[in-house]
């Protein structure tokens, strides 16, 4: 290690901080033009009714605010070279942010002045006398621009120095805001919780009710954030300490002998009791809200199966939910349309498998012969085609047509009835069956059909080289996802009592295929973080999440975030651990060895060692 | 006798590409073959051939005496021909030692049921496959071995991409091992430690070896025969010292002299 310090430094000087104005223009313009959609679209006056903070900071600024800190932290960013040393920032950097900021901000003003002096409301609706108002703090054009501009410079400041500060003074200048932000969106989740719990006492401290955080509450989450973050990062250098001085720490023992299998086990099971005890101490929305996460969650499970561990994009996904919804609806209500036995639901479940086995099979054998794009675009049609096929008049005998098929009882167990009118209940019964999920995908990933799906996801035509029936191998994937997805239209089909074609559009699958991209392709604590965070903040396709006036910006904030980690971050928020692993060192130091041994073996001065490759 | 592996009279047409000419080859049980030729020449079409990548126009692929055409890649593959990539294709965010593991697919079989119930059976073949797996991967020495079996492959260095496609070919147990220029792109030091090993392949592995390969050095010192193909035909076989003496493949690797070339015109 240390070997690789001398290098570094020995290492050509970085070109010292200059000012390009060109770079300064283009990111500030960038950061304007953010801002200008952002208030075109119409959101922040839309979400300007609830505060972030108390009569300080509104949601609806919020939406605007963040932008020049996110500019000013990117003009702030370097791209570091290869076998060039890591330039020291400093103050340039923090001019550079506030330059990009400041000419953000100004463009925001002419957006207010442009907005007094024009009337273009025709194409653009949002273009309207209260969006002014909102720009201007209603008082007037000069003070839009002197305001926006003041705040675009401080804030490009603020992002830019964010970028200067050594990591951990960066995390405690941002925990403490990433804190407030959480806490305030999350009100409605907290303050159930914080009631159900008799802490109430808490809620009002922090909470204005429905008014966000109070000033005061605020202060206190800065204080805890910034406490904890500072706690982390000296707990960390006090270990790497005494590691390095061979000291023991007090402790330290106790933890090494709990081995790190042991460990994530404890955490695991930590996890899981928490999933199972916290929904106990909340209110009804909160329940209906996480029994629609909970249908996601699963639901991103099969998804993962299909596309994170097999490769194959399906864009039809949505079909076997229908399937397994339809199935169910079928089966067990006394209203089905043509005569069926109305059988209890876990008994239907079993058709509902096998049935959703067959769709897959049958849908699948044709699709899985295609590759990339194709198999694509095919599975979006055959995911329409289920879904116009029991929306259709032909089918209406059988499956009610548009009118669908009412009165589906809801799940028997023993004396009592899980139905949608409590959605407690059904939220542990769709986790009960995200733990099947969680285990049959966990099983199936560590064997020998996981790894074919691997290995054709990696490359089909090596896999198929490699002797593994590539036909078979994602045949078997997707009955997989499709009979996962089945049960979850199962239980969707008995929380709602009803079952209607509309539930049942193309956008489930966009959405959680983005669910899944987003949280982490093929890991399956990504997807389900994933899933959670993005149905029970922003919603579903039609369930609302915790930010509910959001609903309407909801597929623009998917859209974007779906853009932005393909290119930021393919791996998603949670990657796969093999994936991000450093491993730079370990390289370094096996070849140190290797050419030690060829010298060693040898005694030819003229061993070339290896180059070892870098990670992508 | 019969041969391991018999091509006979094999075309193959690329719209107005002739790619392969009444191509005429054998291997016998044991033997390792090197088949050179100047760029373009067929060489990796081939082995796409053999290997059910590519469909021949006409003629026959015979392994162990038996037809091979129309069979898939991969049920030739568990047939016993395994293969390298001349441009090294291995799963790279799949860890080294699963990439062996992953090639050893058509030699075993529990399905998805035993891996959901964690049979007795299943585990047993997992270990089994593990074990082989690394035995494969030790085969190269301290190079893919240790704290390896769990890198992602993307981070190995060049040479050792190699190594591990060759391994992963190894995991298939293969009778016939068709290697795609194993050596390209190695440092001197590297290719001879390469070289020795494609002999121990046959010594202790019992692979019969068809070779593609551009560095002369390498030929020399591992083939039995050496065929030369230039333009989809044969232009020429025999040992190493017979066919570098020859005119036609001289020719073919330097062009005609110049007073050739206009008694040409």
């Amino acid at each position: 290690m240390s070997e690789l310090m001398n290098d570094s430094s020995s290492l050509p000087a970085p070109p010292p901080w200059s000012f390009d104005p060109r770079r300064l223009g283009r990111l500030g313009g960038l950061a304007g033009l953010t801002m200008a959609f952002i208030c075109l679209i119409g959101m922040p006056v839309k979400i300007d009714t609830v505060p972030l903070i108390e009569r300080v900071l509104s949601r609806g600024y919020t939406s605007l605010v963040w932008v020049p800190v996110v500019f000013g932290f990117i003009v702030a960013s370097q791209v570091v070279l290869e076998g060039m040393q890591a330039r020291k920032r400093g103050l340039g950097d923090i001019i550079d942010g506030t330059v990009v900021g400041g000419i953000g901000g100004f463009l925001v003003g002419l957006l207010a002045w442009l907005i007094n002096n024009y009337d273009i409301r025709d194409p653009l609706i949002n273009w309207s006398p209260a969006l002014y108002d909102f720009l201007s703090f209603s008082k007037g054009t000069g003070f839009a621009f002197f305001i926006w501009t003041a705040l675009g410079l401080g804030l490009g400041a603020v992002g830019a120095g964010l970028q200067v500060l050594p990591t951990a003074y960066r995390r405690i200048a941002t925990w403490p805001a990433i804190a407030i932000v959480s806490v305030s969106v999350l009100e409605a989740a907290f303050s159930d919780l914080l009631e159900n719990l008799k802490l109430e006492f808490v809620a009002d401290a922090i909470y204005a009710k429905q008014r966000g955080v109070t000033v005061k509450g605020a202060i206190i989450l800065a204080v805890l954030a910034a406490i904890v973050a500072f706690g982390r990062d000296r707990v960390k250098t006090v270990v790497a300490s005494a590691n390095a001085n061979g000291t023991v720490l007090p402790g330290a023992a106790l933890l090494n002998n709990v081995a790190a299998s042991t460990r994530k086990k404890i955490s695991t099971t930590l996890g899981v009791v928490a999933i199972f005890v916290v929904p106990l101490f909340l209110g009804r929305i909160m329940h209906e809200l996480l029994a629609n996460v909970g249908l996601f969650i699963l639901l991103a499970l099969g998804l993962n199966v299909v596309v994170g561990l097999a490769g194959i994009l399906d864009l039809g996904y949505v079909a076997f939910f229908a399937v397994g919804g339809y199935t169910t609806a079928v089966l067990t209500s006394p209203f089905a349309p043509w005569w069926t036995p109305e059988l209890p639901w876990f008994v239907s479940l079993i058709f509902v498998m096998i049935v959703a086995a067959l769709v897959g099979l049958i849908i699948g054998a044709p699709v899985i012969r295609m590759r990339g794009d194709y198999l694509a675009i095919v599975t979006l049609g055959f995911g329409e085609i289920i879904r116009l096929l029991f929306l259709s008049d032909w089918l209406s005998p059988y499956f009610g047509g548009a009118q669908g098929i009412t009165n589906i009882p809801g799940v028997e167990i023993g004396v009592t009835t899980i139905k949608g009118t409590d959605p407690r209940a059904v939220f542990y019964l769709v986790m009960v069956f995200c733990i099947v999920a969680i285990y049959a995908s966990w099983r199936l990933e560590n064997s020998r059909l996981g790894r074919a799906w691997m290995a054709i996801r990696e490359d089909e035509s090596v896999a198929e080289a490699m002797g593994i029936n590539t036909v078979n191998a994602k045949l078997a994937a997707f009955v997989t996802g499709a009979v996962l997805a089945s049960f979850s239209g199962a239980i969707f089909a008995a929380k709602a009592g009803s079952i209607f074609p509309g539930s049942f559009k193309i956008l489930v699958s966009v959405i959680l295929l983005v669910v899944v991209i987003v949280g982490g392709m093929g890991r399956i604590a990504g997807v389900m973080v994933g899933a959670a965070v993005l149905i029970g903040v922003l919603g579903g396709p039609s369930q609302p999440g915790l930010l509910q006036e959001f609903g309407e910006y909801k597929l623009l904030v998917y859209g974007v975030l779906l853009v932005l980690m393909m290119l930021k971050r393919p791996e998603g928020l949670l990657p796969n651990v093999r994936r991000s692993r450093e491993l730079h060192g370990d390289e370094l130091t096996q070849d140190v060895w290797i050419k030690a041994q060829i010298e060693m073996d040898e005694e030819d001065n003229s061993a070339t060692t290896e180059g070892e490759v870098a990670p992508a | 006798m019969s041969h391991v592996l018999e091509i006979k009279d094999l075309n193959v047409v690329f719209g107005g590409l002739h790619a392969m000419k009444d191509l005429n080859f054998h291997v016998d049980e044991g033997e390792i073959v090197s088949v050179i030729g100047p760029n373009g020449a067929g060489k990796t079409t081939f082995f796409n051939t053999i290997t059910g990548l590519v469909k021949p126009t006409s003629g026959d692929v015979l392994y162990e005496g038996h037809s091979i055409l129309g069979l898939d890649p991969n049920q030739v593959t568990a047939l016993g021909i395994a293969r390298t990539f001349q441009n090294v294709r291995l799963f790279a965010n799949m860890t080294v030692v699963e990439n062996v593991m992953v090639a050893q697919h058509c030699r075993t079989k529990q399905g998805a049921l035993s891996a959901l119930l964690n049979t007795k059976a299943f585990k047993q073949e997992e270990r089994e496959i593990r074990e082989y797996g690394e035995k494969v991967l030790g085969f190269f020495g301290s190079r893919l071995v240790g704290y390896r079996f769990d890198q992602p492959a993307f981070v190995l260095s060049y040479a050792n991409r190699r190594r591990l496609e060759i391994a992963r070919a190894m995991a298939t147990k293969p009778k016939l091992l068709l290697l795609d220029e194993p050596v390209a792109g190695m440092n001197p030091k590297e290719s001879a430690e390469l070289t020795a090993l494609i002999g121990r392949l046959r010594s202790e592995w019992g692979f019969t070896i068809v070779m593609i390969e551009h560095d002369m050095s390498v030929v020399r010192d591992v083939s039995d025969r050496v065929v030369v193909l230039d333009h989809g035909e044969t232009i020429a076989q025999g040992d190493f010292d017979e066919v570098s003496n020859d005119p036609g493949v001289i020719e073919a690797y330097l062009g005609r002299p110049l007073e050739n070339a206009e008694d040409k015109t």
